[in-house]
């Protein structure tokens, strides 16, 4: 059997965390195939339904990541998307989903290597998790159901 | 066929049980499960619980499915290729337990989903559905099958009704041929049966209204439509807990390349059941949707499928977090008790 | 509860309300939400422990905007309904009558909304032990356990959205899960569909919920919706420090704190 390989999803904002993973390109810093990003104007803009879906299309892990605290461009979006994340984070946690798989990071533009560093350890930890199958069972829309 | 009677000792009751279950069909049954009473899939005898005067949910959802696949699609430029669901995969059913209201209520599906084309997934589903019904014991203030021409005992629907008589035994109405099969299945259990009244032994439910009273006064305006449905919540419990409300929806889950189209349960105490594209909404207050509800199954059923649209399980007034007891208002429009 | 139905008549008497909405004796001894019209069935107004219905959630809806002015009959849950519905701009307070009643049945009349908001704060919110108790139990499981357990109390639910319709902060017109262009919450009665819906019905409600449990006792399937309510509401107060008073009026999720402290962004 081939080994498994995490599909990872990254969130990230367009001015700090984006710039930051170009900027680990630039420097040609290695780091692990496993990540998809995919652009935010700003970590506010980020629904936390994002996370729940990425995982119910089959990502095995999340990165959520923008600029550091008061280095926001639109100067409070990142303080909103905190908040937002504690409590929602704190949720799925009582909801019994494994909020190990979803790493949240302050990147700034500056920070190619933390860049590459979060996303190597991600990708580490997601492998030995290992797939993430009580959610991907249950994101297979039902073909049929009977109450009972 | 003639239906004809037997014996059903009580001690053979398991075994009857068991028996279908290791027969390869499904048994739902009705379960006690902290404290809630719902028809489950049952593996063994003991966990069904007989006792009971009625379930939350009907045991529509085995024959009209919350969700149902239609068909899948798979799609490029120049195609569109539909496959359709084989419904020989719908597996041999049997409903044990269930009171004559719920047996009662495939007769109206049926009216529902035969009248202007025949829904084969439906009528595949109960083709394949053995009923062994079980005359009530008990009733409670919500129960009301005597004034919806049905009755605690009535055998309508029920391949097989099983009355508990005399020392616990049962007495088996087998009344059609799906109800035979399952009997010569288990032939040896079954004994003569023997003389008795039935109506002795299942409970005595005062008739509440007259269902031709109710239905020469309902009126779509001049009611009390508003007075009634004030309190409603507008959600849609009392569609969802009936055996007879039978609206659904159609969804397309998937993209544009690839997916299935299911049909889900709808309710019409929802705003959005009515909602134009336009953004007009022929039925937008609460009191349009409630009397929708009424005249719908009282009304409009009668009249075009010449079946009432209710079979006074009460289900929908037990659900209601606010207590909109239907039967109060059915005795309301229809002038009273008789 | 004299004074309440005293107080009652004459609203609608006078015509300065033209509809009281309050609780009477309903069937197989459940009380229910009552709506008097005519002052001669203000007799009909009880109150006692089984008024449990919030109240708050008849003032937003349109069947009875059309009836015309209203007053309340309004426990402590209905009445923090009313302070949030009006913080959110649903109505304007002074277009409601309200007609308090504590414990006892007995009338409490308010002349402000600050008058109201400081009742409640003398009346601070106190769970029922089984929920307490139910919060611990679920929050000492471990994670396999937790996602059992709700994947198991989520299976029952029929998507009647009683949940929503019960609640007085929920008065959306067009609710996230009914648009369906683009689809955002299945609303397939399944084991995704019922989790997003039952996530995003707790996190549109984080900081806003009065935890009056409505959404809990509507259901008809029992699932305890009230306890994921009530876990965000500790998790609000733990974290931003924010008392109750503060989130009767404003909404926490919409404000910030540069200091908000958590443990785990890296």
């Amino acid at each position: 059997m081939d080994e498994f390989e995490p599909k990872i999803v990254a969130f990230v904002c367009n001015w700090c965390t984006y710039a930051g993973a170009d900027l680990t390109g630039t420097s040609r810093i290695k780091y692990a195939p496993n990540v998809r990003i995919i652009r935010f104007p700003c970590t506010g803009r980020i629904d936390f339904m994002f996370i729940l879906k990425a995982f119910a299309r089959g990502a095995d892990g999340i990165i959520v990541s923008g600029c550091h605290p008061n280095d926001c461009h639109y100067t409070s979006g990142n303080f909103h998307a905190r908040r937002r994340w504690i409590v929602f984070r704190s949720l799925l946690d009582f909801l019994g989903i494994d909020v190990r798989r979803i790493t949240f990071s302050w990147v700034s533009a500056a920070e190619g290597a933390k860049w590459a560093d979060l996303v190597n350890q991600t990708t580490a930890e997601i492998r030995k998790l290992g797939p993430y199958t009580s959610y991907h069972k249950i994101s297979k829309p039902e073909e049929e159901v009977i109450y009972g | 066929m003639t239906p004809q009677n037997k014996l059903l000792k009580k001690e053979c009751l398991p075994t009857f049980v068991e028996t279908l279950v290791k027969g390869g069909k499904l048994l739902y049954a009705p379960t006690k499960e902290n404290e809630r009473i719902e028809f489950k899939l049952i593996e063994n005898f003991s966990e069904i619980y007989l006792d009971y005067i009625q379930t939350t949910k009907s045991i529509k959802s085995i024959v009209f499915p919350p969700i149902e696949k239609l068909f899948e699609y798979v799609a490029d430029k120049e195609h569109v290729e539909i496959k359709d669901v084989n419904l020989n995969t719908i597996p041999e059913t049997i409903v044990f337990g269930a009171h004559p209201c719920d047996a009662a209520s495939f007769k109206v599906l049926n009216a529902v989903f035969t009248w202007d084309c025949n829904d084969e997934f439906f009528l595949t589903r109960k083709d394949k559905t053995t009923v062994i019904g079980l005359s009530c014991k008990n009733h409670d203030d919500y129960c009301f099958c005597t004034s919806v021409d049905l009755n605690p005992g009535s055998t309508e629907g029920s391949d097989i009704l099983l009355t508990r008589i005399e020392n616990d035994n049962y007495l088996a109405e087998i009344m059609t041929e799906k109800g035979e099969a399952v009997y010569k299945l288990v032939k040896n259990l079954f004994e003569p049966a023997p003389q008795v009244d039935k109506n002795a032994f299942v409970t005595q439910l005062p008739k509440l209204f007259d269902l031709n009273d109710l239905r020469g006064k309902l009126s779509f305006e001049g009611l009390s439509w508003m007075q009634q449905s004030l309190r409603c919540l507008s959600c849609g419990t009392c569609a969802y807990v009936c055996p007879t409300c039978s609206c659904f929806d159609i969804q397309d889950i998937g993209n544009q390349t690839k997916g299935k189209r299911v049909r889900i349960w709808d309710t019409c105490a929802l705003p959005q059941f009515t909602l134009h594209t336009s953004g007009h909404n022929p039925r937008h207050f609460q009191n349009e949707r409630w009397r929708q509800r009424i005249m719908h199954k009282f009304s409009y059923e009668p009249e075009r499928l010449h079946v009432y649209g209710c079979v006074g399980c009460g289900r929908c007034s037990r659900a209601c977090p606010v207590n909109i007891n239907i039967l109060e208002n059915l005795i309301e429009i229809s002038g009273g008790n008789k | 509860m004299d004074r309440v139905k005293q107080k009652a008549r004459d609203l609608l008497d006078s015509n300065k309300v033209q509809v009281v909405i309050g609780y009477e004796e309903g069937t197989d001894g459940t009380a229910r939400p009552v709506f008097i019209m005519d002052s001669k069935n203000i007799d009909k107004l009880i109150f006692n422990d089984r008024c449990y219905h919030n109240l708050a959630v008849y003032l937003t809806k349109v069947e009875v905007e059309k009836i015309g002015r209203v007053a309340v009959e309004a426990s402590l849950n209905t009445l923090k309904g009313i302070v949030k519905l009006a913080s959110e701009g649903q109505f304007v307070f002074e277009d409601i009558d309200i007609l308090g009643v504590n414990r006892n049945g007995e009338l409490y009349e308010f002349a402000s909304l600050d008058e109201v908001i400081d009742y409640i704060d003398q009346h601070p919110v106190e769970y029922s032990p089984e929920e307490i108790s139910l919060l611990r139990k679920i929050e000492s499981m471990t994670r396999e356990e937790r996602w059992e357990y709700w994947q198991e109390e989520f299976s029952r639910c029929i998507r009647c959205y009683a949940c929503r319709a019960a609640c007085p902060n929920c008065y959306c017109d067009a609710c996230i899960v009914d648009i369906n262009q683009p689809q955002w919450i299945s609303p397939t009665p399944d084991a995704l569909g019922n989790l997003e819906w039952h996530i995003i019905r707790a996190m549109h409600l984080a900081g806003r919920c009065v935890n009056c449990g409505a959404c809990a006792k509507a259901c008809p399937v029992d699932i305890p919706l009230n306890i994921l309510n009530l876990k965000l509401a500790e998790e609000i107060s733990k974290n931003f420090g924010i008392s109750e008073e503060f989130l009767l009026t404003n909404y926490p999720l919409a404000i910030y704190d540069p200091n908000d402290k958590e443990n785990f962004i890296k």
